[in-house]
Order: structure tokens, then sequence, then C-alpha cells
């Protein structure tokens, strides 16, 4: 690992306050589960990290009297995993956070950490491959090995995202505070994550180079919601998805009144099902209409050879995550 | 060396810290030694206090804190404080291998990135692997590894079962597995196979030793149950 200047700030204010102009390359340190091992691989040299955890108030998860719930970015996974309200009122994000990772990483590793951290593509953790995401010229996965890499939305650069918490929070309809020097803004985690093709083809999502992510706000779950995290990994002890599904679900009687699918490990971010949602609402709940929602939740899926497998398993997937609300 | 702002540390020292270690179990421990030396890491007896040299200053309370270069620094390691100079790249694994006086080489140094669990540590009774936590933001912690669960005359009751049930072969993700069960066991004593199985799981044994290392578990847990 390159030598860098460690800043520990006790304020917020003086966290983004080093972030505002920098005269060196700076990253925001959290949890370090995913920086370390990119700082160990020469893939970020930064000059000096700006270390979040002496900053008061972000290591705590509050319910309002609503059930509306914020975050702290430096919650760590295990934390969300094991919260009493999390578990019992959103089962898809304790589901999410449980599945992250090994026990020494969801003891460490944040929320906010976990939705910044970078792609897990063997070429770009590959120091020796300068691929697209690298200001390489080429997504090396399109001819090369691309078992991992996405389904849906990718082009020019096939990423998957890792995230699992991700997917559910995206399901829960969740917002994230992005805080810099000069003020802070709201963004919607559907809109926070950015395809390859969209904007910096560097970047994963819209955050800036002077922001802290500092809070994700899940809003109230309307009365009656059921939801699921089921996730498909190659390796059974501690793996990132080949392919999960992040659902919410409201049902009135035998119908379905509403649902949110939203894909995760398939698609360079977190992939919002539209079609599967459409296919769902006001339909009777019934294995004819999940098997409509799973044909909807990959539509427009394209595999490059090694990666097919990605969309009758993701099908599948969306399948058995109706099947366990019935 | 350390000076060399390119210089990986960890990876350069790896070479001296082999033969360190060969010494030292070829010196110290008899027959079964990487087992015994997985299990019990360096006796307490072969600590000393560190080099004296210039704590990083006091900061007022608000006040932001840069640290940069090579800084003495203490950690709460097996209850006891542990003076140890480093830079804000070292790990908490290299600072207890690699710059501790006397080394604490118990913690074992095999992937470096998070993915084995052989430098599983307990950061605040919680397993965490050493090799993904900067040593100077520990600061105020308390650490526990390997050497702090049991001694050569007074094993704990887990690191008995391994030897009981031959759950070690090379022995070298034994500490790491020692530490991820002993986290689980002291939240729930009489845990189940699937809770100790998921404990584990950020463990890697090349070995395959892992029905014997849940059967080691297992017994553990049970004679926690009759108390």
């Amino acid at each position: 690992m390159k030598s860098f200047t460690l800043f520990n700030p006790k304020s917020l204010g003086d966290a983004v306050g080093a972030l505002a102009a920098p005269t060196s390359s700076v990253k925001v340190l959290a949890g370090g589960q995913d920086l370390l091992t990119e700082m160990k691989e020469h893939l970020v040299e930064p000059d000096k990290l700006v270390n979040l955890k002496g900053v008061p108030g972000l290591d705590r998860i509050e319910f309002t009297a609503a059930g509306a719930c914020t975050i702290g970015a430096l919650v760590t996974v295990g934390a969300l995993e094991e919260h009493a309200g999390v578990r019992e009122r959103l089962r898809v994000l304790a589901e999410a956070a449980g599945s992250v990772g090994s026990p020494q990483i969801r003891s460490v590793g944040t929320v906010g950490g976990n939705l910044c951290q970078r792609p897990r593509c063997w070429y770009y953790r590959s120091e020796h491959a300068k691929c697209l995401k690298k200001g390489g010229d080429e997504c090396f996965s399109f001819s090369g090995q691309n078992k991992y890499n996405a389904i849906l939305g990718g082009g020019p650069s096939y990423i998957v995202h890792p995230s699992d918490l991700a997917p559910a929070l995206v399901a829960l309809g969740a917002t994230v505070t992005l805080k810099c020097s000069t003020g802070e803004r709201q963004v919607a985690l559907e809109r926070f994550f950015t395809l390859p093709g969209e904007g910096d083809i560097r970047r994963e999502t819209v955050l800036r180079d002077d922001e802290v992510l500092t809070h994700v706000h899940v809003p109230a779950p309307a009365a009656g919601m059921q939801s699921t995290y089921v996730k498909f990994r190659e390796r059974g002890s501690y793996d990132f998805a080949l392919a999960s599904v992040a659902l919410a679900l409201w049902r009135d009687g035998a119908r379905v009144k509403e649902a949110r699918v939203v894909l995760g490990g398939v698609a360079p971010i977190p992939w919002r099902a539209k079609a599967a949602e459409a296919a769902l609402a006001g339909a009777a709940f019934e294995a004819a209409t999940f098997a409509r929602a799973a044909d909807g939740a990959v539509q427009g899926a394209e595999g490059f050879g090694q990666n097919d497998y990605k969309i009758p398993l993701t099908k599948g997937l969306v399948q058995r995550a109706l099947q366990s609300c019935g | 060396m350390r000076q060399d702002p390119n210089h990986d540390e960890e990876n350069a020292e790896r070479a001296d810290l082999s033969r360190r270690l060969f010494l030292r179990n070829a010196g110290t421990v008899a027959a079964g030694s990487v087992l015994a030396q997985g299990l019990l890491g360096a006796c307490a007896s072969e600590r000393a206090s560190a080099a004296a040299a210039p704590a990083a200053p006091a900061k007022p309370d608000g006040a932001p804190e840069e640290l940069a270069g090579e800084f003495e620094i203490v950690l709460d390691v097996n209850g006891e404080a542990r003076k140890v100079k480093v830079e804000p790249r070292t790990t908490l694994l290299a600072a207890l291998r690699e710059r501790m006086e006397p080394a604490m080489t118990g913690t074992k140094h095999v992937c470096d990135r998070g993915n084995c669990g052989a430098c599983t540590v307990h950061v605040d009774g919680k397993p965490a692997y050493a090799c993904l936590l900067l040593a100077a933001d520990l600061r105020g912690r308390k650490i526990k590894t390997i050497e702090g669960l049991g001694a050569p005359e007074s094993l704990s009751p887990l690191q008995e079962n391994f030897c009981a049930h031959d759950a070690s072969m090379c022995g070298f993700c034994t500490p790491g597995f020692v530490m991820s069960i002993t986290a689980c066991l002291e939240k729930q004593p009489n845990a189940d196979l699937a809770t100790i199985q998921k404990a584990c799981s950020g463990n890697v044994c090349r070995c395959g030793t892992y029905p014997h290392v849940f059967a080691a578990a297992l017994a553990t847990a049970k004679q926690a149950k009759k108390g």
C-alpha cells in the first residue's frame, strides 16, 4: 500500500472541509473493507484518507413513530442485520444485510461503504488490466471471461453492481443524503447509481469527490408490505451475488396490489425490473403470474456467452421470491 | 525501507518474517508444533514493553488530527497497553506481526485481502480481519488475538476441543477459526451447527478440516449447555 496521510476529523464539517479543495488525491474512509483492498491492489492510491469514524452521529438507526427509518452511513452491515426494528419492519433489508460478505466483513463494513463500493469484475480488480473503468479503451469482459458480467444495462462497460443492500434499499424507495462543504442534497437511491453509458464511465454513482454520503432514509412502507431478499451465489459460505432479487409486495386478498422488484448482480446498477412489476400489479397471486413476472424481469436481457446462465437463474429467483411470500 | 512511500511493507517483510516464524516454531514448540503454534500463538512471557518513541500528540476534543509518517500509538491488545510504531498505512495485522516487539505472530498473514480469515481477531468483541483494519484507527478499541484466549498450560475450552477433535491439519487457518468460533460462542454459548457454520463462513481451510472444526465447536457448545 502506498503511504498516505490519515486525517481524523471529529465533525462532519471538518470532514467535508477536507474534501472541498483537494490539493492531492483524497478518499473517504469508513469501514475500509473495500477501499483498503483497492489500495493494496494499487487500483487507487490516495495521498490522504478522510476517516469518518470519529464523526459523531453517523452510526445510528432511527425510526420515526410513523415508521420511517434513517440509517447513518457508519452503521455497520452487521448492526443493520441485527437491528430488531429493521428485522421486523424492513425484512428485505435485514435479509440483504445478512447476506453480505462474512461475519468479519459485516462487523466492520458500513452501510455507506456498501453503497459506494467499487465493482468486483476481475478485470477491474486486476492491477495489470487497464480496462474501460480505469481509463483504458476496452471492457475486456465482452470478449474475455464474462461469467460474472452483466446481462442487463451493460455497455460500454459490463460490470455488475456488487451491493446487496442497494437492491433492497431501492425496493424500499430509499433516498440518500450527500453532503459537501457548501450544502447537501437528497437523491433517490435509484438515481444515485449511474449506468456506464450515462455518466463518467469510471464511476458508478453521482457522488462527487467533494461529497460524503451521510445518511440513508427509508420512507415508512405502506401497510401490509411483505418483502424478501433472495440471493444466489456460487460459493455457499460467502460470496457476491451471481443474481439476486429484492422484492417488496403488497397484496389485496388473492391479488397483488403493487410490487417492487429490484435485481442485484445482473446489471451495472441495482436493476429495477419494471416489466416484472407491471406483470404483478393487479394480477392474481399465483404461479402463472409469477412466471409472467419472471419473464418481465429479464426483458431485454442478453448474455454474451459465459453469463447466459444468469437469465434463467434470475427468472428462477424472481419466482422463488414471490413463492416465499405465499 | 519504511521511509519509501511506494514500499509495500507487508510483502517486503514476509521473507524475513517466515524465517523468524520458522525459527520460533523449531526452537520453542515441541511435537505438533504447527498445531500448538496456531492454538497458542506467542507465549505471554515473551512480551516486553516496546521501545519508547514520541507518541502522537493528544488533540483537544473536536480538533481534527492529521497523522503522517511514522508515529507511536498505544493499542489495547488482550488487555495490555502495547506501544507500537506505525504509519497510517500499517494494518493491525502488520502492527501485530511485524512492528510489535516482541512480535505477536499468532494472528496469521495469508491472503492479506480479507478473503481467507486467517488473520481474524476480535475488536470490541466482534470478529474482524486484521488485514483490513488500520492500526492507527484502533486506538481506544479492545483488541483480542489468539494469544489472549489461552496459555500453553491453560487452553480455552474451544482450544482443548480443537486438540481433542484433531481439528487442524497444516494449522495455518486454525487461529482464525478459533477466533471466529470464540466470538460466536461468547454471544451464543450453546450455538447449534448452523450457527457455528455461519460464524465460520469467513474462514477458509484449504486442508478441508471443516467437519473436525465443527465437531470441536459443537463439543464446546454442548459443554456450555451442561454448565
